[in-house]
């Protein structure tokens, strides 16, 4: 029996190895942008924006032309890329702590523009790379470096939901929370991860997919108990769904 | 050169911008400069550009990163708070090697300051207000006409050594209506870009990067050693700047930009008292003309240099380092929007020179 290839790399990634640690789902989300471009026929009409924090050199995993930005910038330096090449499909893959604390004036108003450009949103509730600060998105009573007694509303504030927040802005045209915890949600991932690409082809505005991600190295957890308390904590916050532009319809062509 | 228009400062800098090929503008309004914007409002639409009114410089600076990685002649433009939050943008364009042409239309400061012409960001320009060890070209125009030629050649510089170069003008210079020829055609270097991220073809090229990251030490070290080099080559080839009236001076008077012009007019003042004043005037102020200074102020007949500046004395610190003792180095100015008088240039002088 001839052997068959079920499984490979796909090109929209480069050989070099993941730096992530165990049970991290910033690989699964990689891994889904990366093979949706190269369905879709435009990694090389890509350009994507690194962020600062876990993923600040993923410019060395996405195949296609790259661009790092400072802590916070990325969907100003997408518009800069984007405005030079109205015809490119241009992303932004951004933290919890990149997008929704240091970033958050530069995510409204790309929003608000409607700018077209795609902006892959990873909230994993707190601050992976710098060692498990409070991020935005940190849940009340939990506990991280800089919330050692839990997060009290009272003391620290509210969690921020960043997609629904996006949603009242006329120029955010799609926007969908997603998670990668489990086959059937990583499937929907992958789908909402093409229609904002879609939407950015189409000229219709600005699109985000914030995709709910573990942090077990943070959150003191193993990466299975990390995928539950993604689903079982995190989703009760940040409730799965579309946001905006559930009407729009992806082409039969692009399904 | 075609017939002379009268224009203002502000508008001659766009204007410029879009003869040398800018077609992508950003900004964040802010007196005294905000008709740049006004006017790239209209002309990036028929030139078939782009201006976007960004939420902050903050945003402004980055979207220059942008555009200019995705490899466009970009120009943002604002005033001293302004560019004092433009600065996290310009030390990641020294990292990553990116050209763009920012212009400075300098205010009085500190903090919200006042809306009136200074010089009070001489040292924020040349010595870097952003993180880490880099450097800006730095023009200073003194006319409006030099407002035009040097914008232009921002774009040049800027291109041929993928660096961030600043016009550091005052709010005189922007406001000012004066003449200005402009040239049939613009000497622009078209430079290519193979850096650039423009995307790719997999037959062509491999994928390119941009960015100012390196976290292996030697790889950081390679960068700082690549950008040393440059910036030597700079100090070699690109030191801009006017002597008059230096030749067996009394004094010499070292002053840049609008500041520069009052002193040219204390030249005559001080001949009819029989003083001879000559004046140097810093056109590139990094790369500082230190030679050019050295060369006034070596001469036996000079008894002192003056730095006239819209300042508490800025850079006068870089007149002294190149003199470096070889003559005694005074220094006047005046801040907050007030200019120097020619009379109060002229009784230092004539303090100085005991006449
Ligand atoms: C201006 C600036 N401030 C702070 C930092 C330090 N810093 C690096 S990554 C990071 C947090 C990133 O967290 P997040 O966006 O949630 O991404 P994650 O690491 O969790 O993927 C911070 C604060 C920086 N690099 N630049
Ligand atoms: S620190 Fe957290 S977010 Fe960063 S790679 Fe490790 S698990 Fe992933």
């Amino acid at each position: 029996m001839m052997e068959e290839k079920v499984f490979t790399r796909t090109p929209g990634l480069t050989d070099k190895p993941f730096h992530y640690c165990p049970g991290c789902t910033h690989g699964i989300i990689h891994r889904l942008i990366a093979e949706t471009m190269c369905e879709m026929g435009i990694l090389e009409t890509s350009i994507g924006v690194s962020p600062v924090g876990c993923t600040y050199n993923n410019y060395e995993y996405f195949a296609c032309d790259m661009v790092q930005a400072a802590h916070g910038r990325a969907p100003a330096v997408a518009t800069g890329i984007k405005r030079v090449h109205p015809n490119h499909t241009v992303f932004t893959y951004q933290g919890d702590g990149d997008l929704a604390a240091i970033g958050t004036a530069e995510i409204v108003h790309a929003a608000a523009r409607g700018e077209k450009i795609s902006t892959f949103f990873v909230n994993n509730a707190i601050y992976g790379m710098t060692s498990g600060q409070m991020a935005p998105t940190t849940l009340i009573g939990q506990v991280t470096t800089t919330s050692p007694f839990g997060r009290s509303a009272d003391a620290q504030g509210y969690p921020i939901n960043v997609s629904e927040m996006l949603a009242t802005l006329q120029g955010a045209v799609y926007i969908e929370r997603v998670s990668v915890t489990g086959v059937k949600q990583i499937r929907q991932a992958k789908k909402a991860i093409r229609k904002a690409f879609y939407v950015q082809q189409a000229g219709l505005g600005f699109s985000m997919v914030e995709i709910l991600s573990t942090c077990p190295t943070n959150w003191g957890q193993d990466p299975v108990s990390a995928l539950q308390w993604v689903d079982e904590a995190m989703m009760k916050q940040y409730p799965l769904g579309v946001f905006r532009g559930s009407e729009i319809e992806v082409k039969p062509e692009w399904k | 050169m075609n017939k002379r228009v009268l224009m203002k400062g502000n508008e001659v800098i766009a204007e410029a911008a879009v003869r040398a090929g800018c077609r992508h503008y950003f900004g964040y309004p802010i007196t005294p400069q905000t008709e740049i914007m006004h006017y790239m409002a209209r002309r990036m639409v028929e030139a078939g550009g782009v201006m976007v009114q960004a939420e902050s410089e903050v945003a402004a600076i980055n979207m220059v990163y942008g555009a200019s990685a995705a490899g466009a002649r970009v120009l943002t433009t604002s005033s001293s708070p302004g560019i004092s939050l433009k600065q996290e943008g310009f030390s990641y364009i020294a990292g990553a090697e990116l050209p763009a042409v920012v212009v400075n239309i300098v205010r009085g400061g500190p903090g919200l300051g006042g809306i009136l012409p200074a010089q009070g960001d001489y040292f924020q320009a040349t010595k870097g207000g952003g993180h880490g060890d880099y450097r800006n070209i730095v023009l200073a125009p003194a006319s409006v006409q030099e407002l035009y030629e040097l914008t232009v050649e921002a774009f040049n510089l800027a291109d041929r050594y993928r660096m961030l170069t600043m016009i550091l003008g005052d709010g005189t210079l922007g406001q000012m209506m004066e003449p200005v020829a402009f040239r049939e055609e613009e000497p622009i270097d078209s430079s290519d870009k193979p850096w650039a991220v423009t995307g790719f073809k997999a037959a062509e090229r491999e994928h390119n990067t941009i960015q100012s990251i390196y976290i292996e030490a030697d790889d950081l070290e390679a960068l700082n050693n690549r950008l040393q080099d440059k910036y030597q080559i700079i100090r070699q080839q690109e030191v801009r700047s006017e002597q008059v009236n230096c030749e067996n001076a009394d004094v010499i008077v070292a002053a840049f930009g609008t500041c520069s012009r009052i002193c040219r007019n204390v030249i005559r003042d001080a001949a009819a008292l029989g003083i001879h004043v000559g004046l140097v005037r810093p056109i590139t102020l990094w790369p500082f003309p230190d030679a050019a200074v050295v060369s006034a102020a070596d001469q036996s007949s000079v008894q002192a240099v003056l730095t006239v500046e819209l300042n508490a004395g800025q850079m006068v610190e870089d007149v002294r380092l190149a003199v470096n003792g070889l003559k005694p180095v005074y220094f006047h100015g005046r801040t907050g929007g007030n200019m120097p008088t020619q009379k109060e240039i002229l009784d230092k002088i004539r303090s100085i020179v005991g006449r």
